[in-house]
């Protein structure tokens, strides 16, 4: 048994106040989770203080909150280890949660643990109902909901269910771990700006659906997330997502398999996210790095040299870019020639671009996906199967499946 | 280890020698005053940015096998001066590290070259970006024995850019958990202040300047905001990917987040170049487009906090 103080971000909307902390001083093993130390708190303490649960084991993906600033559930971070996450952030940079500008409430307040407690917020990106719950309707669900979660066959039905052979299920059983708990969601960098953005919960469920073979409308739904400025090329691949979730759906690879999905169908989105990918692929193809003038025109207006009238959003973000590009020549930053004029970069050396060019004649006719979350590490179990004695399902290497029993 | 000489191959990245050109010339001159080699890879090629991965994953990950091939016939390890180089990379090795069937095949690849990139052995063959070979093979305490001019009073807010922080299990922070708070740990031997503040490890929104220009300096504004409501003088990073975002789009950013802002943004070597004793000039420090006048004049009228 161990004392931990943890602090509480909490908000009753009943009584016209803001949000404020509230330390809480319990008493529990530190293999014990952060909601166990929570539930501990409403017993003990304040029955009245408000948090989703229920299996407290991480499969119902109820107990979404922050622990420390990290999006994680509540049930599956040991007590323990928050309280070393957070003794280590005050010891970097001297400065402990419990400065934060909010008055404290609370017993915890007057005692010696409480200059560093465990900080405890609701998840972010969505309105908070009273203390740690959250609204997930409002934003989860509706997001959820805006990618079509459901299979779209066509023609008729079968007479009993679809019959599909599992190999070509594996893809997708990734995206298809997610609870909907939400953490993702709570982490999103990119909607933290962006409000509108579809987000990792959304598209990775938007994956299982465009990647499951009995679904008839891929198409469609490639155009539909392209297509939408909020959509797959909204993600700027802060990797927050793949952090949050606590069942290694990784919800960005999913978007990027989107967005290569897409790639390939050849759709134009109004972001130009495909034309800046493929810009960046044939540049590096042919000059090894990066010519970031080429990259910028590319991005915009591909192939503009050859065309009369490009967009009128080539023309905006070019023009947009014309003060930037003049602050750098006058620092001296951009005062190269090959800085200024796309396309005067220089190749690899003696041959190197040879080599590089060679490497894409290659790869463009493989293309293979090789996926750590199906394939696992060779000769070694995943961490999670070791402790729950589950043999793989896909038996990638022999040893594994032997090891696995 | 921390004695020994440091020889490193070494891979400057793309947009160090583009657009933040200061970059690779503080990188070389502080290498030189703190004794540590670069052996340049400079027919190595770009790391694909996760762009190319995006695209096709089995070109992105032959293409940095070729770099790691590359670096390993030097016989030494390597080092990377750029978050995002770090964070691409260490994506397609730890996919070419899991399974030696596929390492096979992407070295098939390679063979016509005469190239092949090999699993080290636990921490045998690594490639780190300088913040971690700082502080993991250089020490801190060799660093500080080397601080000619304390960057006392100077109050740095750390940037440090998603890809050398997420994915953590990538990154390698089982074996090195604290690789999230190197920045507070050079800040501090250098005798700066640190500043903690909201957006140290957020995005700098950089990825999506190009497809969403708004949401991406938004990301960058908000952060430098913070940084000077929390007091900073300046930040730092070690990514010149976030430099872009945070300095050179600074001004654009200041329209849409609707603030002043106006605040120095350093690359990593030049904050140690600047504690070396080194010239904000020699440092490229002239080349930004945020001044950092400021830092300067701090730094030489010795005003303390």
């Amino acid at each position: 048994m161990a004392e931990y103080t943890i602090k509480v971000r909490r908000f009753q909307p009943e009584s016209g106040e803001g949000p404020y902390w509230e330390q809480f001083n319990v008493d529990l093993d530190p293999s014990l989770s952060v909601l166990d130390g929570l539930l501990q708190a409403k017993d003990k303490e304040d029955g009245s203080l408000a948090v989703r649960c229920s299996c407290r084991a991480a499969i119902c993906g109820s107990c979404g909150m922050k622990v420390n600033g990290q999006s994680t559930l509540g049930c599956k971070t040991q007590i323990g280890e928050a309280q070393e996450q957070a003794d280590k952030m005050k010891a970097a940079t001297g400065v402990s949660a419990a400065e934060a500008d909010s008055p404290i409430r609370g017993e915890g307040s007057d005692l010696g643990s409480a200059d560093n407690p465990i900080v405890i917020e609701p998840m972010g990106n969505m309105p908070v109902i009273k203390d740690l719950i959250t609204d997930m309707e409002s934003t989860h669900w509706t997001k959820i909901r805006r990618v079509t979660p459901w299979l779209l066959p066509h023609g008729e039905p079968p007479e009993r269910e679809y019959v599909v052979d599992p190999e070509s299920m594996i893809d997708i059983t990734q995206s298809m771990a997610c609870i909907q708990c939400g953490a993702c969601v709570s982490s999103c960098l990119s909607m933290e700006a962006d409000p509108g953005f579809i987000g990792p919960a959304a598209l990775a469920k938007a994956y299982r659906f465009v990647g499951d073979p009995r679904d008839a409308e891929t198409e469609e739904r490639l155009h539909d997330l392209a297509e939408d400025p909020h959509g797959i090329y909204d993600c700027t691949h802060c990797f927050s997502c793949i952090d949050a979730c606590p069942k290694g759906v990784a919800p960005m690879d999913q978007i990027m398999r989107l967005r290569r999905r897409a790639g390939e169908e050849g759709i134009e989105d109004p972001n130009s996210g495909h034309d800046h990918e493929m810009a960046f692929v044939k540049i590096i193809e042919k000059k090894g790095t990066l010519d970031e003038s080429l990259l910028l025109q590319e991005s915009f207006a591909p192939g503009v040299k050859g065309k009369l009238k490009p967009s009128k959003r080539a023309i905006k973000e070019m023009l947009g870019s014309i003060p930037t590009a003049i602050r750098g020549i006058k620092t001296g930053k951009m005062r190269s020639l090959p800085k200024l004029i796309p396309g005067v970069h220089h190749k690899l050396p003696g041959g190197a671009q040879d080599d590089v060019q060679a490497i894409y004649r290659h790869a463009e006719t493989h293309n293979e996906e090789f996926n750590l979350y199906i394939k696992g590490e060779e000769g070694e179990l995943a961490e999670d199967d070791v402790e729950k004695g589950i043999e793989r399902s896909t038996e990638p290497a022999g040893q594994e499946a032997s090891n696995g029993q | 280890m921390a004695s020994e000489n440091i020889k490193v191959a070494y891979w400057p990245g793309c947009v160090s020698r583009g657009f933040t050109p200061e970059l690779h010339g503080s990188m070389a001159l502080v290498a030189e005053r703190l004794g540590i080699e670069l052996v340049e890879l400079d027919r190595a090629n770009c790391c694909g940015a996760g762009v190319i991965a995006e695209h096709n994953q089995e070109l992105a990950d032959t293409l940095n096998a070729r770099t790691f091939a590359l670096a390993q016939q030097t016989g030494l390890s390597m080092m990377n001066i750029c978050s995002t180089c770090q964070g691409a990379q260490s994506e397609c090795q730890q996919r070419l590290d899991a399974d030696s069937a596929y390492r096979a095949h992407v070295n098939e690849a390679l063979s016509g070259q005469g190239l092949s990139y090999e699993k080290g052995e636990e921490g045998g063959w690594t490639n780190k970006n300088f913040l971690w070979l700082l502080v993991e093979d250089y020490g801190l305490d060799r660093l500080a024995a080397q601080v000619k001019r304390p960057l006392s009073g100077l109050r740095v807010g750390p940037f440090y850019g998603c890809y050398i922080v997420r994915p953590k299990e990538r990154l390698g922070y089982n074996h090195f958990p604290d690789r999230d708070i190197y920045l507070e740990k050079v800040i501090e031997t250098l005798g700066g202040q640190i500043v903690e503040y909201d957006g140290a490890r957020k995005c700098c929104g950089f990825p999506v300047i190009t497809m969403n220009r708004e949401t991406s300096l938004r990301q960058a504004g908000t952060h430098v905001g913070d940084a000077i409501d929390a007091g900073a003088d300046c930040l730092v990073t070690p990514c010149p990917l976030c430099h872009l975002n945070l300095d050179m789009q600074q001004p654009e950013a200041a329209k849409v987040v609707n603030r002043d802002l106006g605040l120095a943004v350093l690359h990593l070597p030049q904050l140690v170049g600047l504690a070396l004793g080194a010239d904000p000039k020699e440092l490229g420090m002239g080349k930004h487009i945020a001044s950092t006048r400021w830092v300067e004049e701090r730094l030489t009228s010795g005003v303390a906090a």
